[in-house]
């Protein structure tokens, strides 16, 4: 079978510990939480570190509390109880379904809401053995100098995986990230960047400590889309998280996420004139799935028809918009 | 390479003189029992055969204590790996292993020079080398092989070796391997790229079509995909100090690997032992031997250690074997009265880069067509070619999986045509029991008419069909398969399956057999006959199977020979202990030898069984004494059957199987997304010996056809700036796309017994037959739910949307809706 390259593996005991591990061997170190990401990406060397450090002793990190209304959620806490977490289903329901939504249930019992936050990008030319990347060549995000996606291409253009992240945006949460200077509190929406080698902001020595999903997040009205080509184990080919505020037949304000397309999750922009224009109703949901469409551009990172996936994104987030909205099918 | 017939094989490596053989006037036949082999012992009620029974090695596998192949480690073991090419197509020009070999912990590096040998599963087709020594024709194809003491070692030392290549261009296709002989793939070959052409005609095909009602002419695209079985290819070998090999490995056919050690190896077969522990699914795609076979062997010669190589999954796809793709075009022709007239196919067929069955795949994509229907006359042009690609080879329904989805197809369009219902169709075409087809094979028993009624009945066809509301639909096919095929792959007079039975005084049985039970539960068939004709209950039975030091030769687990050929050695080793057992209380207890019931661990005399009666210990204890050590043999050779013609054995078979499938979808319009609903599957197994056993692999097989008819697909990358020809699409389970459990149809498994003549209790086949229709019966559901013909698969949401949009479907769907002439069921 694939083995495991070698390394030196830690468990600290607490965060401050795992920023000391971090900040004594500085670029040498990989956090894993469940492993269901990291450990083929091992097996794959698509990570080398002389230094794994291991979460699962930093119990700090576990568990959910609800906080005047907010929902913070521990790094640690693990997929299956994102979505099986009674007031999370009940006051957030779409992120619970954007949990539910990730892998199979096995990955979910291990996997932790902090490591899909965290995700490594992923792509065709990628997401293979070392033999396989040796065969193409390599690529840009991993020993190699050259984009098989996008050719002459000088950015890598890796998807952003996660299934979590987008409904996250959609919500307005927060990411608490700890790291030699001390906590700060982030938009999950600026804590990604469109860099597919590494398309997050935290810096080596850093880590997510925990999430935060406002009170006010509470009164949207939500939901999420995920395509794939099977009904489990797939990443996303493409997701739509959408959260709107409605008020007397009218969406307010509304945050439409497509991702899986790129290397960071797009929040539409723009839909201002086209919620002030119409109230709820078909045309409404027609006119922003027609503004997803041209706003959203899928290339061959995922191993599937582009030109299907970019068609996919308009019905997925009509699809969306109609659960959300209560909108009937036109 | 198309010699076969002229000339003789190549020698074999086994000590068996096959030259030499005195000819023989008749094929050696089993023995005839009086009232046949269908009934149960004594004519009576079956106690055994025929209930709802555990697979026996089902405990030890879902407690995990079954005996994988991985799960062996021996003393002072090392592990071994293969250096596998990155060029789809290149000449080795030098390769410098030094490096490799300095590292510590690495005892030895081969090359091809080191097993130069050719091997290949068909004698007449040996293409293969263990390591390749001059060439290289796939991207995975192996070169190198090192044993060290582990496994990351080994990763080690393979990146230490430097391999020079002068890089070839790459033949990706079909038409580039026809237009292209010069960019020869496989230097074995006669001609160019052509692995095997086969031109056979049957009747008058082009008078036949010329005077059709109606005619349709279609191309159909059949991907090719592969069988992943979830334990990867795994072997141990031990060369002792005594000079004697064993190889344990996850083959399914131990024969054969057995006689191919001993060629390459070029050791004497007598001292090569072959053991097959428990196999975690093949599909076909262990049956023949494999580079980790050769290479472990070798390794443990030169190290004098025990020698293991387990694939990564990412090699399994590398091995394939898998289901070729297949370009086939057909002309069918019918007259108004529904009766089909005749059929004209070409079939081009994308092998891959080496031989395997191919062969026997290019005969059996024209040969295995002309049953369930009558073809009054047929016409079949196949052609196989050689491509820079895995090898291609036999995944369950070898070769007549893609000719018949696209005959069913052919069907379903000429029903529309005439406006007459398809089932109706079909049973107007059946060609009934006890006859002929076009092409000269014997058809014995045939349940295809039940299994039509069958499936008509339980899916509620006539409330559905052509009545459904857009976006939803049912469609049906058919289809026929063998049971074991005629001959043995090299030519030989000697059984084709061996069973030695042993009974103990304990009150236990033993059957020894070369067979391969491969999950389809081969191993219970034995056990279940035993206890049938002996009286014991499961659990007292023991199958020693698939080792070649210990039972007699089986030839292992493929087209669906084991049940039919092996339950028939069986049955004749039982039955010969079981009239020797019955004799012997018969005269101790002074009746007739037909009032003697063995059942249940028990056995009496049904004139006074109050008081005749005793355990079946005592009864064997008697038989002991009375006989002397109680031992049988039964074997089975088929008889000879097919075609007066060259080329006319390949596809015939002692018996053949039939079926019918009916697919129910739901399909949405806006994404082409298409979920199968429903599968109700008829199977005439002609008798069950084991119905849970039979059901299970109906559902498989219905499964793995939906499987390739709307996910899976092994194909790969084309060649870009970057980087050359030939990278797997994805050669993992997450981007390989097995359908889950969410994904998966009901499946409905109903079973029909035609009670072949020939078949051990009459069985036939049940492994491979109900692959057939799913892929078909799925096509034409989506046609009744969107109206569109989906000739290519596989059906994926993309190709689906895309030919939705092309046509006007829904033009096409209302004019489907025109009044149909029905059929009833009889």
């Amino acid at each position: 079978m694939l083995t495991l390259p070698v390394f030196e593996w830690v468990r600290p005991a607490n965060v401050d510990d795992v920023l000391r591990e971090l900040a004594e061997h500085p670029g040498e170190c990989l956090l894993i939480a469940g492993g269901t990401d990291a450990v083929p990406n091992l097996k794959h060397r698509l990570h080398e570190p002389r230094r794994i450090v291991h979460l699962g002793g930093v119990h700090e990190l576990r568990g959910m509390r609800v906080d005047g209304g907010a929902l913070e959620i521990g790094a640690l806490t693990t997929l299956r109880e994102l979505a099986e977490h009674a007031e999370t289903r009940a006051a957030f329901p779409a992120l619970a379904t954007a949990a539910a939504s990730v892998a199979s249930p096995q990955i979910r019992t291990m996997g932790t809401v902090g490591g899909n936050l965290c995700l490594d990008t992923r792509c065709t030319y990628y997401n293979q053995t070392f033999f396989w990347r040796e065969a193409l060549g390599f690529c840009l995000k991993k020993d190699g100098l050259v984009c098989h996606v996008v050719p002459q291409g000088k950015r890598c253009v890796a998807a952003h995986s996660s299934d979590v992240a987008p409904m996250l945006i959609a919500l307005g949460a927060e990411v608490e990230i700890a790291g030699p200077a001390g906590r700060r509190w982030l938009d999950v929406d600026a804590f990604f960047v469109g860099d597919g080698i590494h398309n997050n902001v935290l810096v080596p020595g850093e880590l997510v400590a925990r999430i935060r999903v406002p009170a006010a997040a509470r009164a949207l009205r939500t939901a999420y889309r995920k395509l794939r080509p099977r009904g489990a184990i797939d990443f996303p080919m493409l997701s739509v998280a959408v959260a709107a505020e409605v008020a007397d037949g009218r969406v307010v304000t509304l945050r439409a996420v497509v991702s899986a397309l790129g290397a960071k999750p797009r929040l539409l922009g723009n839909l201002g004139p086209l919620l002030a224009a119409q109230p709820i109703g078909p045309e409404l949901v027609t006119s922003i799935a027609q503004a997803a469409h041209k706003q959203c551009r899928p290339l061959i990172n995922v191993a599937y028809d582009d030109a299907w996936r970019h068609e996919m994104v308009p019905v997925f987030v009509a699809r969306a918009l109609r659960e959300a909205l209560g909108v009937e099918s036109a | 390479m198309s010699r076969e017939g002229r000339g003789k094989p190549p020698a074999p490596g086994m000590a068996i003189p096959e030259g030499r053989v005195m000819p023989k006037p008749d094929r050696l036949r089993p023995p005839a029992w009086e009232g046949g082999r269908t009934d149960a012992p004594n004519g009576g009620a079956f106690q055994v055969i025929g209930t709802r029974s555990r697979k026996v090695e089902g405990l030890a596998k879902v407690t995990g204590r079954a005996v994988y192949t991985d799960d062996l480690v021996l003393p002072r073991m090392l592990h071994a790996k293969l250096l596998r090419s990155i060029h789809a197509h290149a000449r080795i020009v030098a390769i410098d292993a030094s490096a490799a070999l300095a590292l510590p912990g690495v005892h030895a590096v081969i090359t091809g020079r080191d097993l130069p040998e050719y091997f290949g599963i068909i004698p007449w087709t040996q293409d293969e080398q263990a390591l390749c020594e001059h060439k290289v024709r796939y991207v995975g194809d192996a070169i190198a092989a090192v044993a060290a003491d582990s496994e990351r070692l080994c990763e080690d030392a393979l990146r230490a070796i430097r391999v020079e290549y002068e890089v070839l261009p790459a033949v990706h296709d079909i038409d580039t391997a026809l237009a292209h002989p010069e960019w020869q793939v496989n230097e074995k070959a006669v001609e160019g790229n052509i692995s095997k052409q086969v031109r056979l005609e049957f009747g008058a095909v082009d008078a036949a079509l010329a005077n059709s009602d109606e005619v349709v002419e279609a191309e159909y695209w059949y991907e090719g995909s592969t069988h992943a079985p979830i334990e990867p290819h795994c072997c141990v070998a031990e060369f002792d100090a005594t000079g004697f090999l064993t190889v344990w490995s996850s083959t399914q056919v131990a024969h054969y690997l057995h006689r191919d050690l001993a060629k390459v190896l070029g050791l004497p077969a007598q001292r090569i032992r072959v053991i097959q522990p428990v196999v975690g699914g093949a599909f076909g795609g262990k049956s023949e031997p494999f580079s980790l076979e050769f290479a472990s062997a070798k390794l443990s010669m030169i190290t004098g250690r025990p020698v293991k190589i387990l694939y990564t999954r990412e090699e399994v796809f590398y091995a394939h074997r898998g289901r070729h793709p297949m370009r086939l075009k057909y002309r069918t022709g019918i007259k108004r009265d529904g009766m089909l007239t005749g059929t004209d196919a070409t079939v081009q067929i994308d092998g891959g880069a080496y031989s395997s069955f191919g062969l026997v795949t290019t005969y059996y994509s024209g040969q295995l067509l002309t049953a369930p229907y009558v073809f009054p006359a047929y016409r079949f042009d196949s052609t196989r070619v050689f491509t820079n690609k895995p090898c291609c080879g036999p995944k369950r329904g070898h070769g007549s999986v893609q000719p018949r989805f696209a005959f069913e197809c052919q069907l379903d369009k000429l029903a529309e045509k005439i406006a007459l219902d398809p089932i109706e169709l079909r049973r107007r075409n059946a060609i009934g029991a006890n006859t002929r087809t076009v092409n000269g094979m014997r058809v014995t028993s045939n349940g295809f008419l039940d299994c039509l009624d069958a499936v008509e009945k339980a899916s509620q066809w006539q409330d559905k069909f052509r009545r459904l509301p857009y976006g939803r639909g049912v469609g049906v096919a058919g289809s026929t398969y063998i049971s074991g095929t005629n001959y043995c792959i090299y030519p030989n007079e000697m059984p084709q399956a061996g069973v030695q039975l042993k009974l103990d005084r304990s009150g236990r049985a033993t059957v020894f057999c070369g067979c391969s039970d491969i999950g389809q539960g081969v191993d219970s068939v034995l056990a279940l006959i035993v206890c049938e004709e002996l009286g014991l209950e499961l659990r007292d039975v023991r199958v020693v199977a698939a080792d070649t030091d210990l039972t007699p030769v089986d030839l292992g687990s493929y087209s669906s020979r084991e049940t039919f050929m092996v339950g028939n050695a069986c049955l004749d080793a039982a039955r010969h202990l079981r009239e020797t057992v019955a004799g012997t209380l018969a005269e101790l207890w002074d009746v007739p030898k037909g009032q003697i019931v063995l059942a249940g661990g028990l056995a009496c005399a049904t004139s006074d069984p109050e008081r005749l009666n005793m355990s079946i210990r005592e009864a064997f204890q008697a038989a002991e004494s009375r006989h002397g050590t109680l031992g049988s043999v039964g074997w089975y050779q088929s008889p000879v059957l097919g075609g007066d013609y060259r080329g006319g054995t390949i596809g015939a078979s002692p018996a053949y199987s039939f079926t019918a499938h009916v697919a129910e979808v739901e399909c949405d319009p806006e994404t082409g997304i298409v979920d199968v609903k429903h599968i109700w599957v008829a199977h005439d197994c002609g008798r069950a010996l084991s119905p849970v056993a039979v059901e299970g692999q109906m559902e498989g097989s219905a499964w793995m056809g939906f499987a390739e008819a709307l996910f899976e697909e092994q194909v790969y990358k084309p060649a870009a700036p970057g980087h050359g020809f030939g990278l797997h699409h994805g050669p993992s389970l997450l981007d390989y796309r097995m359908p889950t459990s969410m994904d998966s149809p009901e499946l409905h498994s109903l079973i029909v017994e035609s009670v072949d003549p020939e078949g051990p209790y009459g069985a036939k086949e049940a492994g491979e037959g109900p692959l057939h229709p799913s892929v078909p019966a799925i096509a034409n559901a989506i046609h009744d739910a969107l109206g569109i013909r989906c000739d290519r698969l596989p059906f994926g949401p993309p190709s689906v949307l895309r030919t939705l949009r092309a046509s006007d479907a829904r033009a096409a769907w209302q004019r489907a809706r025109a009044p149909l002439t029905h059929g009833t069921a009889r």
